[in-house]
């Protein structure tokens, strides 16, 4: 039975192509009128034409300017139609080469004919199976477009919805920003349609997304009369279209990240923050809470005031809360659809939940008490951290991230919940972009005062960290060796050698050439770390001394900024404080003269640390100091002590004062 | 679920009245078709047929009101409204108000009364006044108020808790805001910063803080906590202190209660709230100031934003109200009412075409409805003598049994004979008697329906867009016009400037009685009459303050070298015909025994009734469902 319906299908349909190829251009031309009758609301039906090549064929018709203009326009309007039904639909039809087809139709100069064009060109291209790169390919498709948007109110909003989906990349914006997309699509959203609006107003937010060029450009367009960001905020009054407010705010949110409007000014601080926290409310749909919280995050990121205002507004902190609360238990029991939907969400609403979080407590420490305050939010980040979503993991850990600034947190919330525990967890195998973050937090968490920083030791965490110092990533180049040097602070002479032992020499002097100042700079302050308290000194000194001595050198000659110098110069000084490791320096001729220069340089940073290097060598008590004192006065040094007892910085006056009494005594 | 249930009621009266209304503009249209073919059927004698189908979309499209003095007898204005715009409900109380001090407060009370009446325009302020102040009477002694009782500071010991106290505003919050709101500034933080904002039922004790007791509500800056009838309050939003702008919000429609700072909103503090609560703030140490901004500035936060919102909100649920199974009789019902309406203001072909097109019966013989016609129309274009005459012919006991009415006939028509349009001056003055049959409310009527569906049609025709396959918008975005596309919502703004040009022909000369010396003494003899049939009438039926009046108004116009810009000027405006044309097609009406006004301004005065009634029973939806935006 089920094969002959299909068959009665497939045959009806055959007739229908069949009609296509008639010799007699009247009766094509009701073919495919009655084809377009057919598949209407039919998904079948359009399936079955696809496969018996009605599209070819379709599209021989469009192009052929033979074929009348009707003709033309129909065809267009019936491959719109089965553009309308499944992404199969559409994989066929641009595996038939329909969009040059279409965009070759806009030439054409029959409003009409341009229209069914347009639509069809619309629904192929918002499909995210289509490759938006097909709209790029010919360079005059877009000047043509836009051309084509002072035709009707259609040729707006297909033209408009098109840009919308079709601009993905920074080239994409620069390629449509090159052809006036802003002064085309501008005098759009005052239309009377509210569709072209609504599209009008979707092209403005790809278009600012992340582009300072378009942003500083959009703040100085007039549309009527009246400023974009104006208009934009009108567009956020609570009695629009929800959507309309949402991506209004988009709009103005892109704008302020971009640099073009200030974070004080009132139609971010009064008008487009309260917007995004309403689309947080429950009131709104769970996709719309999903953007709005998203979008609200991305806005208030670097801005505390905006973090403080929005802690405030609307009980906002408590009000995502919510979020993790689906689906909910009720609609497991009661409702399938609802449980399906609220499934489908589930994800997005917790990673979105904690990128706000994460947003909102990045830098105000009472904000960050009252996240941690929300019912279960540490059990929730907890969790998070090992939940199946890649996202909501990222968003989990940067949420821990963007708490773990907070010392009081540290020593509290988080060593209650063990949450290295699940951090420890995620840092193996895990893509770069949750290392970077989960790394990132683990340096808090080894600060020396976390007492998360034990456990965390045991669970042998060096090596894992050893093996970051070795990745092409810079970023988790610099956590690895971040989380080594706080580790370092204050340490066992264990867990010293454990370090040094895991890290290697080599890997520990490759880490010193690092293009990246931030690595170089931490691996400095490892070194340093490393070499405190006179007895671990001397032990490292005895084991690597010949290479450390070798690795200053080579900094210290080689164009660095002065903070690298100067953590260079404190670990110069660390070395001298040794018992033995101070000989490395005094028998090295050439380091002392550097020692020297520095002593007599234009940063006050670099003469502070060379001169306490000189301070420790010449320390009284110490075996050996007369020869050194009296080495150190052949070369000099008294002298330059003695003119720096004049400087007009206090700190280096005291310390060269301090240094010249070592003779006295 | 249904936040208002108990406003049921006049949501179902809405919907009665809303799809009347389009029902009447979709059938005007429909009707219109048949008279037109009719019209070209007989060229010449079609007159009344045009006048009448124009004077039906006259009322459809400028959505004034139908029966004009019968909108009056329920208590709205209507196309009176519109007339004598300046001094409506409230305003003639508030400007009672701004009698003396300087010209600064002047200002500062107008920019009041103006913003008050923006924000609540629901309110009837005889009624239930605005707060406008705090109470100089109603409050604790410890409470000094200073700057017109805007400024509240404290003068008590401030010691412990037991010298707290509070003031109230002068009146309760009315129901018919719908959304309430007022701010208070902290001047100054005093010793300790204990300040107190929120709201308070009358009777509470006013030697504590808001929030403390029962019926009590507040926000206090020193903990930012707030209190809820307790003592003990809960965390709800930051601390506040000098320079910070505290807001605080009432939703009469849901009854809760949030608070902003500096334009924030701080979300939902209270809900469950009780009826009739006033603005209240509480100090409790020495310094504290506060100042209070009842609407006398602009606001910090933008409240008519959230007003917007609730607005939409409102309109949404009664634009979703369900009709239910009943859906067939409500259509018949919709159509009933429609052609009553007709029938009651005797345009009689259209009536005839649309009881043809709905399937129905007239109730009133046709000779019959065309004789009110007729009347209705000599009364409109101001031949006054000429319809009570015809009235006298046709009803010939009517004015007889009915002498006020006919005294207030003949006072129109003195007031006509000023105007020099009555059929008696007329004849004698020397104007052409054809401009007159179009009185000035008429310019608008080519501003008509047929012409507005026409260009839409024309908008359609040759798109092949109708035969497309929809659009299928996940997110269900529709035109912001109810009506979709297919009416495109453009033309309106397009037809009322189209008609603008004609207006200019309508006071081509105003001399008294048409500048005709014979018509002046035509006039005054037919004064001296009235005089006497005024004073005939006292000594029969006693005194009528009403018809003594009248008359006064009417000879007032004499005084006055050009009455047309005098103070009872607005007499003469060809407006002022419609409540009398009204009155008397009402009683010609009741004399066949049928209703005095029809079923259609029945409903709509009886929603309005409903609108007030829930205002006085507290339910604040009644602000966002002005019958006015129903009839647009």
């Amino acid at each position: 039975m089920m094969v002959c319906t299909l068959m009665e299908v497939t045959a009806t349909s055959r007739h229908y192509v069949d009609r296509l190829f008639d010799p007699d251009p009247q009766n094509v031309l009701q073919g495919v009128i009655d084809m377009k009758n057919a598949v209407i609301g039919n998904n079948r039906q359009k399936a079955n034409l696809i496969v018996l090549g009605a599209v070819p064929r379709l599209l021989y018709l469009l192009q052929q300017s033979s074929s009348s203009l009707e003709l033309r326009t129909e065809c267009a309007v019936v491959l719109g139609s089965l553009a309308m039904g499944t992404e199969n639909n559409i994989k066929s039809l641009v595996d038939c080469h329909i969009i040059p087809a279409l965009l070759q139709g806009l030439l054409c100069s029959d409003l009409i004919f341009i229209e069914a064009c347009l639509r069809c060109l619309r629904t192929v291209f918002i499909s995210p199976v289509t490759p938006v790169q097909l709209l790029y390919t010919d360079p005059t498709v877009i000047p043509h477009l836009m051309s084509l948007l002072s035709r009707s109110q259609h040729t707006q909003e297909y033209i408009t919805q098109i840009f919308a989906h079709c601009c993905k990349t920074p080239e994409h914006q620069t390629v449509l920003f090159n052809h006036g997309a802003i002064q085309n699509i501008a005098p759009l959203l005052i239309s009377p349609s509210f569709k072209v609006r609504m599209q009008a107003l979707k092209c403005f937010s790809v278009l600012a997304y992340e582009n300072a060029q378009v942003s500083m450009t959009l703040v100085n367009v007039l549309v009527d009369g009246e400023q974009l960001s104006q208009v934009f905020v009108r567009m956020m009054q609570r009695d629009k279209p929800i959507e309309m407010q949402l991506t209004a705010a988009k709009c103005l949110t892109y704008m302020c990240r971009a640099g073009a409007i200030r974070t004080d000014d009132n139609c971010i601080v009064l008008k487009t923050l309260p917007c995004l926290v309403r689309m947080c409310s429950k009131e709104r749909l769970l996709e719309e809470r999903v953007e709005g919280a998203e979008t609200l995050a991305y806005l208030m990121e670097p801005d505390i005031e905006l973090q403080r205002i929005a802690s405030v507004t609307d009980h906002l902190v408590s009000m995502l809360a919510d979020y993790f609360k689906y689906p909910s238990s009720v609609s497991a029991i009661t409702d399938i659809k609802r449980l399906d939907h609220d499934l489908k969400h589930a994800h997005e609403l917790r990673q979105a939940a904690f990128k706000l979080y994460a947003s909102l407590g990045s830098n105000d420490e009472d904000i960050r008490k009252k996240i941690t305050e929300t019912e279960n939010m540490m059990d929730r980040i907890v969790s998070g951290l090992s939940e199946s979503s890649i996202k909501v993991r990222l968003a989990a850990v940067r949420c821990l991230h963007s708490l773990s600034r907070s010392v009081q947190q540290l020593r509290t919330s988080f060593h209650d919940h063990a949450v290295w525990k699940p951090l420890m967890k995620l840092l193996q195998n895990a893509p770069d972009e949750v290392l970077v973050m989960a790394s990132s937090t683990l340096c808090n968490l080894l600060l020396e005062f976390s007492p998360s920083k034990e456990p965390i030791l045991e669970s042998g965490v060096i090596e894992l960290l050893c093996s970051l110092t070795q990745s092409d990533s810079p970023a988790l180049r610099v956590n690895g060796i971040w989380a080594l040097m706080n580790m370092a602070f204050q340490a066992d002479q264990k867990v010293k050698v454990e370090i040094v032992r895991a890290l290697g020499t080599e890997q520990l002097f490759r880490l010193l050439s690092d293009p990246d100042t931030n690595v170089l700079m931490k691996t400095l302050g490892l070194l340093r770390n490393l070499l405190s308290t006179r007895p671990h000194i001397d032990q490292v000194m005895s084991s690597h001394g010949k290479q450390i001595m070798q690795a200053v050198t080579l900094i210290l000659e080689g164009e660095h900024s002065i903070e690298v110098k100067e953590q260079t110069l404190c670990i110069l000084a660390n070395i001298a404080d040794g018992n033995t490791a101070k000989e490395l320096i005094m028998t090295n001729d050439d380091m002392l003269q550097k020692i020297k220069y520095y002593m007599g340089h234009s940063n006050v940073k670099l003469q502070l640390a060379a001169t306490f290097c000189i301070s420790n060598l010449i320390w009284n008590e110490e075996d050996g100091s007369q020869e050194r004192q009296d080495k150190l006065r052949d070369m000099g040094f008294v002298d330059i002590l003695h003119k720096l007892t004049q400087a007009s910085d206090p700190n280096l006056c005291d310390r060269a004062k301090t240094a010249m009494q070592q003779y006295l005594a | 679920v249904h936040i208002f249930s108990q406003s049921h009621l006049c949501l179902v009266m809405y919907q009665v009245l809303k799809e009347a209304v389009c029902g009447l503009i979709a059938v005007s249209w429909l009707a219109s078709r048949p008279i037109r073919i009719k019209q070209a059927r007989n060229l010449s004698s079609s007159s009344p047929v045009v006048s009448d189908s124009a004077r039906f979309s006259h009322w459809t499209l400028i959505e004034s009101c139908p029966a004009k003095d019968s909108w009056q007898a329920v208590g709205i204005g209507g196309r009176n409204r519109i007339a004598m715009s300046g001094p409506s409900s409230g305003c003639g109380f508030l400007m009672s108000v701004v009698v003396h001090g300087d010209l600064a407060l002047n200002e500062q009370e107008k920019e009041l009364n103006q913003r008050l009446k923006r924000l609540y325009p629901a309110v009837n302020e005889q009624e239930t006044p605005l707060p406008r102040s705090w109470s100089p009477k109603d409050k604790f002694s410890y409470i000094g108020l200073s700057q017109n009782n805007l400024r509240v500071h404290y003068k008590g010991h401030g010691k412990t808790p037991k010298d707290a106290a509070s003031v109230r505003a002068t009146h309760p919050i009315p129901a018919a805001c719908g959304v309430y709101y007022f701010e208070v500034k902290i001047i100054s933080k005093g010793r300790d910063g204990y300040m107190g904002i929120g709201l308070s039922a009358q009777g509470v004790n006013m030697n504590r803080l808001p929030g403390w007791d029962k019926h009590s509500y507040g926000y206090h800056g020193d903990d930012g906590h707030s209190f809820c009838s307790s003592g003990t309050g809960q965390p709800y939003g930051p601390t506040f202190t000098t320079g910070d702008v505290i807001g605080c919000c009432v939703n009469l429609i849901n009854n809760t209660c949030f608070y902003t700072k500096n334009g924030h909103s701080l979300g939902i503090a209270f809900t469950d709230l009780p009826p009739n609560l006033y603005p209240t703030v509480g100090l409790q140490t020495p310094g504290e100031v506060v100042d209070a901004n009842f609407g006398q500035h602009p606001f910090v936060f933008d409240i008519e934003d959230y007003m917007r919102e609730w607005r939409t909100k409102i309109q949404a649920q009664i634009d979703r109200f369900p009709i239910g199974e009943r859906e067939g009789e409500w259509q018949a019902m919709i159509q009933k009412m429609v052609a009553s309406y007709l029938v009651h203001h005797s345009y009689c072909a259209t009536a005839e075409a649309f009881a043809k097109s709905t399937d129905q019966a007239v109730h009133e013989e046709l000779a019959s409805i065309k004789n009110r016609q007729k009347i209705q129309k000599l009364v409109l274009s101001g031949r006054m003598g000429e319809a009570i005459e015809t009235t006298q012919q046709l009803y010939p006991s009517l004015l007889e049994r009915n002498q006020d009415l006919l005294f207030m006939l003949k006072v129109r028509q003195f007031i006509e004979m000023v105007n020099g349009t009555d059929s008696e001056v007329r004849c004698l003055g020397g104007r052409s008697p054809k401009s007159q049959d179009c009185y000035p409310g008429s310019p608008r009527l080519f501003n008509s329906p047929v012409h507005k569906a026409s260009s839409s049609q024309t908008y359609q025709t040759g798109t092949a867009e109708v035969e497309m396959e929809l659009d299928h918008f996940s997110n269900g975005v529709s035109e912001s016009s109810s009506n979709g596309f297919l009416n495109g919502s453009s033309t309106h703004g397009i037809d009322l400037e189209e008609c603008d040009g004609d207006m200019g022909e309508i006071i081509i000369w105003r001399q008294l009685c048409g500048g005709s010396q014979a018509a002046i003494e035509r006039m005054i003899q037919f004064g001296r009459e009235l005089q006497s049939m005024s004073e005939h009438l006292r000594r029969e039926r006693g005194k009528n303050s009403a018809n003594k009046k009248m008359l006064k108004d009417a000879f007032s116009l004499l005084a006055y070298s050009d009455p047309w810009s005098s103070p009872v000027g607005y007499q003469l405006d060809s407006i002022q015909r419609e409540p009398v044309c009204s009155t008397l097609n009402s009683a010609i009406l009741e004399t066949h025994n049928l209703p005095k006004q029809p079923p259609l301004a029945l409903s709509v005065g009886q929603a309005a009734q409903c609108l007030s009634l829930m205002a006085r029973t507290g339910s604040g939806s009644c602000a966002f469902a002005s019958v006015d935006d129903y009839l647009h």
